[in-house]
């Protein structure tokens, strides 16, 4: 579904992926942990098509296409889905009416007819429940003057509208409370059905008890340097990521 | 038979053109004879303001003397039916008069009838009435205001609207300003009175559009809005002609005990486009709500100028201006709150908000506070960047293509003026006609 070959990157100059590869089939979650200024979030942001970003080298095909060369919209209409890490206030625009236009514009670049207000509507409230959203959420404008934990659920409920077939959740953990965690996580859950693909992005191994990886692996100076099974999170969580800096370090220097 | 003007300096030719038209044409509003010669002589005294004028130092009119603009003759034949006009309605129900190049066309209007209490009727029919006299020409002070000046010398019709006593009209009043042209350039004067009696409480709009061939024009507008005590008006203004068109426009409320007013002004059309709204709080509670929005593109240049006085205690005033700036278009705003020595416990805030969409576009923003009472809240403040690109990249990542993510950012930042108006029904449309713009 996703593969990543050599893929370099930088922004403002300084280079931060250098020569990553990794693949993701679907229906698989990959976890992608890291200490901080891996590169955990220029990954994130080059895949959705940040243009702060620079890629100097390197592919990335999604499904056969060249995703690199694609705008932002063209990824998400492809089915790419960007969980931010600090979702953006927009006042003025009601959730709803952000996420009609969307799930829209989605629909069209698919050739499926556009839904109308009373059959979004329907379909809103069924996916309000994953995430425990209320009705005044979808009215107030995007994000704007949201809890942190609001914020992250209005992520996955987006999420649940457009119906990716790849999301990558950016530290989506984040500044949540265990209660705030949970509701995310069961909404990650319940959009896992054995095709959907999930790119998970933390610090700590904690978000990993409720979504559970396929596979997971260790960023580092911009390459994934170590790779495993979830039993892998574990024994960062346990011993710090210094074994492997200095593993990773030390096979340079040789 | 025209009052053309030279072409070597703007204010000259005008001046000429006033001199030229009171031989040709006479005076035609007996009543006002004496305030039209003496602002004749003013203007003839004051001439075009230019630059060097503090006032008009971002804002030229220099496009004046480009143009031999011939002022309308009074008894020119309006030719616009009702229905050239039907989609100018804003709502089903509005009750429609239109102004055809200065003049009062009756038979364009749509004729619905009128609620008890409730006078429309030609400025040139009505002027000899004492309700009119004691008012027309009285409030908006031309003495130091050349256009105002200009217009006051010149003009023969317009429109008048008197809300007796306690009359309620929720059905919106109004007033289609339309400058028909077939390509002569023409100055066109517009006169309108709304005189709010005690209690009174009704709605205007005031619309203004180009018709027939595009031709160089100046419209010259000027309003008087009496408000009595208690009385409540919502004006609008939505200002969309075409981009030969100069329209210089002078609004004068005044403002009794215990009275409300709401002004929007909504520019989105013209070339050169200068408001000026004079606010007076003339006795104590009163409330007065002042709204603006620009959106301008190509060589469009927008100007608002607001002054809120503030003379008696106990009274409120709000301002908020946006402005959406692109292409090589100029904005300009600059408010003036004025807090007189009587006038304590005053409350006066003004926010103006820009955002420029292109590198050549510009914003002058002025805010100007002068406060000479010491039991005052009072704040302003004024913002100009750009699109905000997160929120831009955030929508795009959703799906939302690039045109429709900014048109939507835009709109979001302009509705917030018109969710301002205090009638949802004319909030609903201009929100309908905002998105019509945007996403042109």
């Amino acid at each position: 579904m996703l593969s990543i070959k050599d893929l370099v990157a930088s922004v403002e100059e300084k280079q931060i992926l250098k020569g990553l590869n990794f693949e993701v089939k679907p229906g698989e979650v990959h976890a992608i942990m890291g200490p901080n200024g891996s590169g955990k979030s220029t990954l994130a942001s080059v895949l959705a098509g940040r243009k702060e970003y620079e890629v100097n080298s390197g592919t990335v095909t999604f499904n056969g296409e060249h995703l690199l060369e694609m705008s932002p919209e063209d990824r998400a209409r492809a089915g790419i889905f960007l969980a931010f890490q600090y979702p953006v206030e927009i006042p003025g625009v009601s959730n709803a009416n952000f996420l009609k236009t969307a799930v829209n514009e989605v629909r069209k670049s698919k050739g499926l007819e556009t839904l109308d207000s009373k059959q979004f509507l329907k379909v809103m409230q069924e996916k309000m429940k994953l995430v425990e959203m209320d009705k005044a959420m979808t009215q107030r404008s995007v994000n704007e003057g949201f809890s942190g934990g609001e914020k992250k659920r209005n992520e996955i409920f987006q999420m649940a509208m457009l119906e990716p077939t790849l999301a990558i959740l950016d530290e989506t953990d984040s500044g949540l409370d265990i209660d705030a965690l949970r509701i995310v996580a069961n909404g990650v859950n319940a959009l896992r059905d054995g095709k959907r693909s999930f790119i998970v992005i933390t610090h700590y191994q904690r978000l990993l008890d409720y979504i559970v990886p396929d596979h997971v692996h260790v960023l580092y100076k911009g390459r994934i340097v170590k790779s495993g099974t979830k039993e892998l999170a574990l024994e960062l969580e346990e011993k710090g990521y210094d074994w492997i800096k200095e593993e990773v370090d030390s096979s340079v220097n040789a | 038979m025209s009052t053309s003007i030279l072409n070597n300096s703007s204010a000259e030719c005008f001046m000429q053109a006033v001199d030229h038209f009171r031989e040709l044409y006479g005076n035609h509003l007996p009543a006002q004879k004496s305030l039209q010669t003496n602002a004749a002589a003013v203007f003839t005294q004051l001439g075009i303001p230019t630059t060097k004028h503090e006032e008009w130092k971002y804002t030229s009119l220099a496009v004046l003397a480009k143009n031999n603009y011939r002022t309308v003759n009074p008894s020119h034949n309006c030719s616009l039916s009702k229905s050239d006009v039907a989609s100018l309605a804003l709502t089903k129900d509005t009750l429609l008069y239109v102004i055809e190049n200065g003049k009062f066309n009756a038979s364009a209007s749509n004729g619905h009838a009128l609620p008890t209490g409730i006078t429309i009727g030609s400025l040139a029919d009505m002027a000899g009435d004492p309700r009119v006299q004691n008012h027309l020409m009285k409030h908006a002070d031309f003495s130091e205001e050349s256009l105002v000046a200009l217009n006051t010398a010149l003009s023969f019709d317009g429109v008048v609207i008197i809300a007796d006593a306690k009359t309620e009209c929720a059905t919106p009043i109004q007033i289609a300003v339309i400058n028909n042209t077939a390509g002569e350039a023409l100055n066109i004067p517009v006169r309108i009175l709304v005189v709010a009696e005690k209690n009174a409480v009704f709605n205007v709009v005031e619309t203004h559009h180009s018709f027939g061939v595009k031709s160089p024009v100046l419209v010259n507008v000027v309003s008087e809005v009496v408000i009595a005590e208690q009385a409540r008006v919502n004006y609008i203004k939505l200002q969309d002609e075409d981009q030969n068109t100069c329209h210089v426009n002078y609004h004068k409320v005044n403002m009794a005990r215990d009275s409300y007013q709401h002004i929007s002004t909504l520019t989105w059309g013209g070339g050169l486009v200068r408001n000026n709204l004079n606010i007076r709080l003339d006795d104590v509670n009163c409330t007065s709500y002042l709204n603006g929005l620009t959106i301008a593109k190509d060589f469009q240049v927008i100007d608002h100028h607001t002054v809120v006085d503030h003379a008696m205690p106990n009274c409120y005033s709000n301002e908020l201006y946006k402005g959406i700036i692109d292409g090589h278009a100029q904005g300009v705003f600059n408010g003036k709150i004025f807090v007189r020595k009587d006038a304590q416990k005053t409350n006066a805030f003004q926010s103006n908000k820009n955002v420029l969409l292109s590198d050549d576009a510009s914003m002058n923003t002025k805010p100007q506070l002068e406060i000479f009472a010491d039991d005052v809240k009072c704040s302003h403040g004024a913002t100009t960047g750009q699109i905000d690109e997160e929120a831009l990249f955030y929508l795009r990542a959703r799906g939302i293509g690039e045109a429709s993510a900014r048109a939507l950012l835009n709109h979001a930042f302009a509705a917030d003026v018109i969710e301002q108006i205090p009638d949802e029904n004319l909030k609903a449309v201009l929100l309908d006609r905002l998105t019509a713009r945007l996403y042109a």
